[in-house]
């Protein structure tokens, strides 16, 4: 695995090995915030790499230890600075306002993001600080602002649409799947759409059958897409700069239940890679796949499953479009055996694919078939104890992964 | 690439003439003699919405009318060209002709700048033409060849030049509406003082998407021009069918509108200069171009089963855009007949040079299929899905 980090550790000790400014400058156009050494880092999220790192570089602003993991203590890591505690529509809003200030070709265009500070808050206080053309209030017409935030993009602006609710962009999806995720190819790469479109999606707490979608399935065979799902804090600031930075269209899914979860990230500017996966756990005995909300039903599952004597790897995959392949196959060339959770839809979901994407690459290293669990193929019924069994609980976890380890 | 030639001055004996020299999709001249100003008043006066419409008396020099007939007669020829290319199965798939419609590009591209954007529908070749394509970039993309100005992949609904503010070539039926504008919006941001034209069709203006943009247009006072082109047809259903109103120019409600003849390339140079005025100061304004298409919707639709043959060789004699243009010029003597036929001579020389050449280019190479699918990424680690591909931190 050729991580910069890495690469860098292997070639000298000495102090060049330090991740500096001038290396990871991206152009003269972009201004680093004045008060920042300009350092930006693009953090390697495999905690397997820690003890290598630790060794060879001193004094540098670098975060090791990139894992959000309950379990590890962060602390433990080289910080320059304490960091700052944060919660994760915080943490959203922060990796906003961060590349505003540094791009100021970036904007949001989104329903009560402006002057009502956005639904779920991650848009509080910008309008205000950056006027009514930069945050800009629409009214309820998906279709259409949707539309409007890739004809910008073509010129080269960098909105970030924000969709009240993923249920809600079902409405654009001419847009995003002919206009958003085709025009690069159709006109032979003239134009580059640099757009992020992001929103709660997920179950929540008994918000009804049209609030609580999981939607994606249903963009994942859009082809020039970019999809990531983010669940820390320390994750969704990062893919969230990420994501605007990027040139290709994004789709950065948020959960509802989770923009109140709280961690202590650096105070440094730092990324995430959209294409990575992050481990989240070690283990040996079985490899778990996941994203999103369900992460955390695997670490509940997890503490169970420790009791009872399984040492479950825990990898949450955040790339739902490309699949990290590299990542999760070194995990499964360890483990041999593998249970996807996921909150899709069970038919055609980000399981399914990822359960042939493995099949196809890693079949001989498979001691058992995969196994997927998935929220069931219902709408979302209104009733706490119904809504509690469409989604996959720590229970079922734990009882899958007796049944694979047998 | 220019297919476009420059044509030899013609001298003539006659002190009266002028020396002309026609330069391709220009509307400035750089020989002093032919400055002098001609008045045209248009054919119809302008029918107005909420708004005083401008006046029906277009200056012109003879340098425009005879850049008007020549580019017109390019458009016209590009498109029955097309035509026996695709009965020759050359080109495949969707081919939509615009002949009938060339004095709505013609005129547009006369009044504004190559730095404010166009944006239309799949009926695209002409505009692609008008905003500086050349004839063997639309030839070859239509072919489906690599020096296609889509690279081969976009075919006949997606023409694009960005270098040109040419936004495409779009074939889901509105939703370009949108897209324009949002380029306005990012025109607005810029503060570049530009303006972009949304054109759509009389069939995409029941598509609820273009209210809602034109709603959020003229909330955020966006310089974006809606050009409806009605040509009375939306595919095989006439507007009287489609629509409950069919005044398209009235639609926006609160946003005003201009209804203009469409086959008037003058009356159409006038309604965009006034509107790009009118955009820049007080956001959007809905312009209806009453014009008509000869040939049937796309390829596969003959034309005249929903409407008479007598009906479309009337427009043909009244109000075709190039015979006008031909009177125009004769009357004010600026070419003979002779001269101008020997404009549409050189004009379908230049057609078929650039179809043979475009036959002879060759075929995308089979990579192709997955380049342009994502960019790669900006200064993070980028890399494929199984990270076999190298990558780099870009600066």
């Amino acid at each position: 695995m050729a991580a910069a980090l890495q690469t860098a550790g292997t070639l000298t000790a000495s102090s060049n090995l330090v991740i500096n400014s001038e290396r990871f400058r991206f152009g003269s156009l972009l201004r680093s915030p004045a008060g920042m050494k300009g350092t930006i880092l693009v953090v390697k999220s495999d905690g397997r790499h820690t003890v290598g790192f630790n060794a060879g570089l001193r004094g540098a602003n670098l975060i090791p230890n990139a894992v959000a993991a309950k379990t590890e203590d962060s602390a433990k890591s080289t910080y320059s600075k304490p960091g700052h505690e944060i919660l994760l529509f915080e943490a959203l809003r922060e990796g906003l306002e961060e590349e505003m200030d540094r791009d100021p070709r970036v904007c949001v265009i989104g329903e009560d993001v402006g002057h009502y500070g956005g639904s779920y808050k991650v848009t509080k206080g910008l309008a205000n600080k950056y006027g009514d053309l930069r945050v800009l209030d629409t009214p309820i017409a998906e279709n259409s602002f949707t539309g409007m935030g890739i004809g910008a993009a073509m010129t080269g602006l960098r909105p970030v649409v924000e969709g009240m609710n993923m249920g809600f962009l079902l409405l654009a999806f001419n847009q995003i799947s002919n206009n958003c995720g085709m025009l690069h190819y159709t006109s032979g790469g003239q134009f580059t759409i640099p757009i992020v479109i992001r929103g709660p999606g997920g179950v929540g707490r008994q918000l009804g059958a049209e609030h609580s979608q999981r939607l994606e399935s249903y963009f994942q065979s859009i082809p020039g897409l970019q999809m990531v799902a983010c669940s820390t804090p320390y994750n969704s600031k990062g893919l969230m700069k990420a994501a605007i930075r990027s040139e290709n269209p994004v789709v950065l899914f948020e959960h509802v239940l989770l923009y109140n979860l709280k961690e202590r990230i650096p105070d440094e500017d730092y990324i995430c890679c959209l294409e990575e996966a992050e481990m989240v756990r070690v283990g040996e005995h079985v490899t778990i796949l996941t994203y999103s909300r369900m992460r955390y039903h695997v670490m509940q599952a997890a503490k169970t499953l420790v009791n009872k004597g399984y040492d479950p790897e825990v990898v949450d995959i955040r790339s739902l479009k490309p699949f990290d392949l590299y990542t999760i196959g070194n995990s499964v060339k360890k483990t041999h055996r593998v249970l996807i959770v996921e909150e899709c839809m069970r038919t055609g979901g980000i399981g399914a694919s990822l359960r042939a994407a493995i099949i196809d690459n890693f079949w001989d290293y498979l001691d058992a078939p995969i196994m997927c669990l998935s929220s069931q193929d219902v709408p979302t019924p209104y009733a706490g104890s119904l809504e509690e069994q469409t989604v996959v609980q720590p229970a079922q976890i734990v009882a899958a992964v007796e049944q694979l380890c047998r | 690439m220019a297919a476009v030639r420059r044509l030899s001055p013609s001298f003539s004996a006659a002190s009266l003439r002028r020396i002309l020299l026609l330069r391709p999709f220009s509307s400035s001249s750089a020989d002093a003699a032919d400055q002098r100003v001609l008045t045209v008043e248009t054919s119809l006066p302008f029918i107005s919405h909420k708004i005083d419409p401008p006046s029906r008396s277009v200056d012109t020099n003879p340098n425009e009318l005879l850049s008007f007939f020549r580019d017109m007669s390019v458009m016209r020829r590009m498109e029955i060209a097309a035509d026996s290319l695709y009965k020759a199965k050359l080109i495949r798939g969707f081919c939509h002709l615009y002949d009938g419609q060339e004095a709505v590009a013609v005129g547009m591209e006369a009044a504004i700048t190559k730095r404010d954007g166009i944006i239309t529908a799949y009926r695209d070749h002409n505009i692609y033409l008008g905003r500086g394509g050349s004839l063997f970039e639309a030839f070859a993309e239509l072919m489906g060849r690599r020096a296609g100005c889509s690279r081969g992949k976009g075919g006949s609904m997606h023409f694009y030049k960005k270098d040109a503010g040419f936004y495409g070539g779009h074939g889901i039926v509105g939703a370009q509406v949108p897209l324009g504008c949002g380029v306005a919006f990012a025109q607005k941001y810029s503060k570049d003082g530009n303006v972009t034209f949304a054109m759509y069709g009389d069939g995409a203006a029941n598509q609820g998407q273009l209210f809602e943009a034109l709603n959020i247009s003229a909330l955020w006072d966006l310089p974006v021009i809606l050009v409806c082109e009605n040509n009375h047809y939306g595919m095989g259903t006439a507007e009287w069918r489609a629509a409950k109103s069919p005044a398209y120019y009235k639609r926006g409600d609160y946003v005003p509108g201009l209804k203009v003849d469409g086959m008037d390339v003058f009356a159409v140079k006038q309604a965009c200069k006034f509107a790009k005025d009118y955009a820049l100061k007080n956001g959007p304004l809905i312009l209806e171009m009453d014009t008509y298409r000869y040939h049937g919707h796309s390829m596969s639709d003959p034309g005249s089963t929903y409407r008479t043959r007598d009906e479309i060789s009337g427009v043909r004699q009244e109000r075709d855009p190039i015979e006008r243009i031909r009177k125009l010029i004769l009357s004010h003597e600026l070419a003979t007949a002779a001269e101008l036929k020997d404009t549409e001579k050189q004009v379908r020389k230049e057609v078929d040079e650039a179809i043979a050449q475009a036959k002879e280019s060759p075929m995308p190479d089979p990579s192709e299929l997955f380049t342009n699918v994502y960019v790669k990424g900006f200064g993070v680690e980028a890399f494929g899905a199984d990270r076999k591909e190298v990558k780099a931190f870009l600066p």
